[in-house]
C-alpha cells in the first residue's frame, strides 16, 4: 500500500450553527478538509450530516460561523459560488432527470463549463460545435471510468437503483470538481454494488486527486475509505480524527451503541 | 470454386505464408483499408492495415528492446482488443510464439499455463490481469516482463518489470531507429513450418494441454475456409469470443490476415449486442447458446407486444417456417408464398434481423454443441444463412462444414477442403488434413495417443456418415457407455435433447453401468422466471424458483417429451429417463462444474453431488444437500437445499422396424 500524504487545508468550517426556527440542527461545528483526502461525516439519523453538506455547498445558510474555501472566508456560501469554485455533490435521494438518458444526465453536469452562446448551440456551428465535441468526450471518459457503457442511451428512470446512483456520481464528476460531496452514496445498495461504489470513490480520489467529503451510514465502509472522520450527534460534534481514534472514542461508542443508565 | 483476383493475390503466392508477411503485404496492397476497429469513448476508432503494421512494428521492436527473442512465448490475456491482436502479430514478427489465455481464468489456472508454456513475457489488458500475474510472480519469477493496455488503478504500481504498451512502443520506435532493417529481417526470417501459436484446450478432464500449431496449419486452413465460402476483403466480423479459443483465433485473426477483412472489437462484454447491431457483421460465428439466448429474448419481448403485432409476427413466422428455409436454399416455392414472404420480409423478418444485428450476414457459423432444430430453422427461415461446422483446436477448426443448400440440423456437413475423414471400428471419427496440429507442447505421449504416425487425428467423438454423405456426431466416444442391460447410453445426446427446450439451460445425464438413466436439470432463470411472472408465481431467486412444484411440472413436460422421442429410436429406447431432479444451483465454471467453454464436466459433477445421485437411484422423493460455492471475488460460501426428485413417464418402445 502506498503512503498517503495529505495536502493543505482547502476547506475550513468554523463554529457553524444552524437553526430552523427553534430547532437547532448544527451547534458550533468546526472541522477542516485537506487537499486530496477522503473525509467522512458520520452520525445517527438526524445528526445533521446532510445539513452540514448543505451548508458547505450553500443550500442552507448558517446563522453563525464562517466557511473558508481556498483562502476566501465567507459567513455563508452561495450555491453558485460553490459550483463555480469546483464543489459538486450527489444527493441522498437521487435527483436525476428520469426521462433523459444516462449520457444526457451526465452532460447536464457540464452546464457551467459551456461557454458558447445559445444561438450558436442551437445551430450547432463553429465554436459551439467544437465545444460540444469536447464536452461529449469528457462525458464519455466518465462513462468509461464508471463502466456504464451499456446504459449510455438508457433512460435513467428504467435503471436499477444502484445504477442510478452511479449515474448521479457521473454527473457530479462531469463538473470536474476539486471537492466532491457525496451524500450516502451507498445507501440502499447490496454488497456487490457497495463494493463497486467504494472502488469508484477510491479511484476518483486516486486518479483525479479529487478531495471527497462523504456521508455514510455503513461503518465498515467509512472506516475503510476515510482518512479522517467527523462524528456528529444531534447537531453536536462528538469527535474528529483518524478512523482508529474515532472508533475508540467513548462518546462515539455511547452515541452509536446507547448507554446504560 | 473460381478465385476472385483478390483472393488469388493473397492466396496464390506461395511465399506469403506467415502472418508477418501477410501483414506487410496488406500494408502494401490495401494500406488504407480498415483492418481493425474498437469502440472507445463511444466512437468506433479505426486502424488501417498500414497503421496496424506501424503499431505492430513499434510493439515488436519494443519487445525486442526488452529482451524478447525468437522462440520466446508471449502470453496474451484480456478481452478482444486491437492492441492484443497486434501484440500477437508483434510476437510472430520476432519469430516468437503468442500464447493467448482465457481472461476469466483464476490465478491458479493461469499459473499452470504460464508455467507449462514457459512464458516469460506477457501483454495484458488491465489491472485485473496484472494483479493475477503479480500474485503468480510471488510464487515464481518466471514472468520477466508485463505490458499492459489500460493504466487505470495502477498509478502506484512501481515495478521495473511492468510497463504500458505505449511505453514499450516508444522504446520500440527508438530501437527501430537505432537498428534499421531489424524488424524486416526478423519478419522475413519466419517460415511456414515454424510454430505460429499455442492454444490451450480447456480440457474436460485433467490439466489443459498446449496445442502447437504451425503457420502452415493455421494459414492454409484459414485460406481453405475462405475459398470454400467465397469470403472477401469486404467482410466485417465482430471479435467477441475469448482470444484463447481457437475459433476466435481463426475467424478474428487468421482469416482477417489472410483475406484482409475488418475485425471489430466491442466496447465491453456488456455492450456486445449493441455493438453487434452497430457493426452489422457479414460473417459471424456464435456458439448455439448465443443463438438460443437471442431467440429467447425475441420471444420474451414478443409476449409483451400488442395483440396486433403478435398476430402479424406469428402469421409470418408460420409462413417462414413453411417456406423460409426453402427460399434460402434456392428451392422451388409457389408464387403466392414467394410474394407473401417478400411482404413478411418487409414487415417482420427484415426488422427482426436488424434488431438482432444480423441484417448484413452473408455467412454465420455455429459449432461446439448440437443446436436445437427449431432454433436453427428459426434463423434460417428468416433468411440468415447459418450453418454448422465441426472442428477442433487440434485441426485448426475446420474438419466438416455444411455446404450451401445442404444444411441439416442433425449433421455437421461434408469434409472441409483437403480434409479426409474416416470412422474406426469403434465408431470414433478420425481426420487428416493441412490443419492437423504439430504436437501437444512438451507432451509427446499425449501427442502419440491422439495423432497417428501418418497424420490421422482421433477426435474422441463417436459418429457416422449419414446416407446423404454428411457426418453425424452422436457423442463423445468415451462418454458413450452402456446401461447394465447393455443398452447404448449416449448422455450428451439425451442432454442436448433436453437443452433444446428453452426452459432448460443445462442437463446432466447419468446411466453408464447403472440400471437406468437419471438426470440433473438446470432451469433457465430468464425463461422460467418470465414464465413464472406471467403466472404470478412469486420467487426470490434461482433456488426458490427451481424448487417450486409448478416448475417441476414444467420440466416434467419436457422430460416426458424427450422420453417419447427416445422411445422412437430402436437403439436408445431403453435409455429413457427414469427419474430427474432440478438442481438447486446453477452449474458454474468457477466451481469447476463447467469448462471455460461451458461444457458440463459430468464425472466431476457426479462426484460433487454424490448424495443427489444416490438419491436418484434410490426411491426417496427428497434429498438434503449442502454445497460449497465460489463467488466471483474468490470467496467461498455454502448453499444448502432440499431437492425434490420426480419420476418421468415411460413410453413403450416402438416395435423395431421390420
Amino acid at each position: 500500500m502506498h503512503e498517503r500524504k495529505l495536502g493543505d487545508v482547502v476547506l475550513q468550517v468554523s463554529g457553524i450553527s444552524l437553526s430552523f426556527g427553534a430547532m437547532r440542527v448544527l451547534n458550533n461545528i468546526s472541522f477542516d478538509v485537506r487537499q486530496g483526502e477522503i473525509r467522512s461525516i458520520i452520525g445517527p439519523n438526524g445528526a445533521g450530516k446532510s445539513s452540514m453538506l448543505n451548508v458547505i455547498n450553500g443550500v442552507y445558510h448558517p446563522q453563525q460561523g464562517s466557511i473558508t474555501y481556498r483562502g476566501v472566508t465567507r459567513d455563508q456560501m452561495k450555491v453558485h459560488h460553490a459550483a463555480e469554485q469546483g464543489i459538486a455533490r450527489t444527493f441522498q435521494n437521487i435527483a436525476l432527470f428520469k426521462g433523459m438518458s444516462t449520457l444526457d444526465n451526465i452532460m447536464t453536469g457540464r452546464n457551467l463549463k459551456i461557454k458558447s452562446n445559445m444561438l450558436l448551440q442551437a445551430i450547432y456551428w463553429g465554436k459551439a460545435q467544437r465545444e460540444e465535441i469536447e464536452h461529449r468526450k469528457k462525458v464519455e471518459e466518465i462513462i468509461d471510468f464508471l463502466e456504464i457503457q451499456e446504459i449510455r442511451k438508457t433512460p435513467v428512470g428504467k435503471l436499477p437503483y444502484g445504477m442510478q446512483k452511479r449515474v448521479e456520481l457521473g454527473r457530479a464528476l462531469a463538473a470536474e470538481p476539486d471537492l466532491l460531496l457525496l451524500d450516502e452514496p451507498m445507501a440502499g445498495m447490496n454488497v456487490e454494488e457497495k463494493e463497486d461504489m467504494c472502488r469508484f470513490v477510491l479511484d476518483i480520489n486516486d486518479e483525479f486527486g479529487t478531495t471527497i467529503v462523504l456521508i455514510e451510514h455503513d461503518m465498515g465502509v467509512v472506516m475503510d475509505l476515510s482518512d479522517r472522520v467527523v462524528v456528529l450527534d444531534y447537531g453536536l460534534q462528538l469527535a474528529d480524527g483518524p478512523p482508529d481514534e474515532v472508533r475508540k472514542n467513548q462518546a462515539v461508542i455511547d452515541a452509536y451503541l446507547g448507554v446504560a443508565k | 470454386m473460381p478465385l476472385s483476383p483478390d483472393q488469388t493475390e493473397a492466396a496464390g503466392k506461395e511465399e506469403i505464408n506467415t502472418f508477418p508477411r501477410l501483414l506487410l503485404n496488406h500494408a502494401r496492397v490495401r494500406g488504407e483499408k480498415i483492418a481493425m476497429r474498437e469502440k472507445d469513448l463511444g466512437i468506433w476508432q479505426a486502424w488501417t492495415w498500414q497503421q496496424v503494421l506501424d503499431e505492430v512494428r513499434a510493439m515488436a521492436c519494443g519487445l525486442a528492446s526488452l529482451g524478447f527473442e525468437a522462440g520466446d512465448k508471449l502470453a496474451i490475456i484480456g478481452d478482444n482488443r486491437p492492441c492484443l491482436y497486434m501484440g500477437m502479430a508483434a510476437a510472430q514478427c520476432l519469430g516468437g510464439i503468442p500464447v493467448p489465455l482465457y481472461q476469466d481464468s483464476v490465478t491458479k489456472e493461469m499459473a499452470f499455463v504460464l508455467d507449462n508454456a514457459d512464458v516469460h513475457y506477457a501483454i495484458v489488458e488491465d489491472q485485473e490481469q496484472v494483479d493475477k500475474l503479480l500474485e503468480i510472480r510471488e510464487e515464481n519469477q518466471a514472468v520477466k516482463h508485463i505490458l499492459y493496455d489500460d493504466p487505470r488503478g495502477m498509478r502506484h504500481y512501481d515495478f521495473p518489470f511492468l510497463n504500458s504498451i505505449e511505453k514499450a512502443q516508444e522504446l520500440g520506435r527508438e530501437y527501430d531507429k537505432a537498428n534499421p532493417g531489424f524488424f524486416d529481417k526478423q519478419a522475413d526470417a519466419v517460415r511456414g513450418d515454424d510454430i505460429a501459436i499455442m492454444l490451450y484446450t480447456s480440457g474436460t478432464t485433467g490439466n489443459p494441454k498446449g496445442v502447437v500449431l504451425t503457420y502452415d496449419n493455421v494459414i492454409i486452413t484459414a485460406r481453405n475456409g475462405i475459398i470454400r465460402e467465397g469470403l472477401t476483403e469486404n467482410e466485417e466480423v465482430l471479435a467477441y469470443l475469448p482470444m484463447a479459443w481457437v475459433g476466435d483465433n481463426l475467424f478474428s485473426y487468421a482469416q482477417s490476415f489472410v483475406a484482409g477483412f475488418t475485425v471489430n472489437c466491442p466496447e465491453s462484454g456488456a455492450t456486445i449486442l449493441t455493438d453487434l447491431r452497430e457493426i452489422g457483421p457479414t460473417y459471424y460465428f456464435a456458439p448455439p447458446r448465443v443463438y438460443e439466448n437471442m431467440l429467447t429474448q425475441v420471444m420474451i419481448r414478443m409476449e409483451d407486444a400488442s395483440r396486433i403485432k403478435q398476430h402479424v409476427f406469428h402469421y409470418f413466422m408460420a409462413l417462414a417456417k413453411r417456406v423460409g428455409t426453402r427460399i434460402l436454399d434456392g428451392k422451388e416455392v409457389g408464387l403466392s408464398d414467394k410474394l407473401l414472404y417478400k411482404l413478411g420480409n418487409f414487415l417482420v423478418y427484415g426488422p427482426l434481423r436488424d434488431v438482432l444485428g444480423l441484417n448484413r450476414i452473408r455467412l454465420a457459423y455455429t459449432a461446439g454443441e448440437a443446436i436445437g432444430p427449431e432454433i436453427f430453422d428459426f434463423y434460417r427461415s428468416l433468411g440468415i444463412n447459418i450453418k454448422q461446422l465441426y472442428g477442433q483446436t487440434e485441426g485448426m477448426v475446420f474438419i466438416c462444414v455444411q455446404p450451401d443448400g445442404e444444411v441439416y440440423a442433425d449433421t455437421v456437413g461434408t469434409p472441409a477442403i483437403d480434409v479426409e475423414i474416416k470412422i474406426d471400428e469403434n465408431g470414433e471419427v478420425l481426420y487428416r488434413g493441412p490443419g492437423v496440429f504439430h504436437s501437444y507442447y512438451k507432451s509427446p505421449e499425449a501427442t502419440a495417443k491422439t495423432k497417428t504416425e501418418d497424420g490421422w487425428v482421433y477426435t474422441g467423438d463417436a459418429g457416422y456418415f449419414a446416407d446423404n454423405g454428411h457426418l453425424k456426431i452422436i457423442d463423445r466416444a468415451k462418454d458413450v457407455g452402456k446401461l447394465q442391460d447393455g443398452t447404448m447410453f449416449a448422455p450428451k445426446y439425451i442432454e442436448n435433447k433436453l437443452k433444446f427446450f428453452s426452459f432448460i439451460k443445462e442437463a446432466v445425464a447419468f446411466g453408464d453401468q447403472r440400471e437406468n438413466t437419471c438426470i440433473f436439470v438446470n432451469i433457465d432463470l430468464e425463461a422460467v422466471g418470465n414464465w413464472a411472472e406471467r403466472r404470478h408465481l412469486a420467487y426470490s431467486g434461482y433456488i426458490d424458483l427451481a424448487a417450486q412444484d409448478e416448475v417441476y411440472d414444467l420440466v416434467q413436460g419436457c422430460v416426458d417429451k424427450v422420453n417419447e422421442d427416445l422411445s422412437q429410436d430402436p437403439l436408445l429406447s431403453r435409455s429413457q429417463i427414469r427419474r430427474f431432479l432440478v438442481l438447486h444451483k446453477e452449474l458454474d465454471a468457477d466451481d469447476g462444474e463447467l469448462t471455460r467453454t461451458r461444457k458440463v464436466r459430468r464425472s466431476f459433477i457426479e462426484e460433487r453431488y454424490v448424495p443427489l445421485v444416490e438419491a436418484l437411484y434410490s426411491d426417496v422423493s427428497e434429498c438434503h444437500i449442502e454445497t460449497q460455492v465460489k463467488f466471483e471475488d474468490g470467496r467461498t460460501g455454502s448453499l444448502s437445499a432440499d431437492v425434490k426428485i420426480r419420476e418421468a413417464k415411460q413410453f413403450t418402445p416402438v416395435a423395431k422396424a421390420s
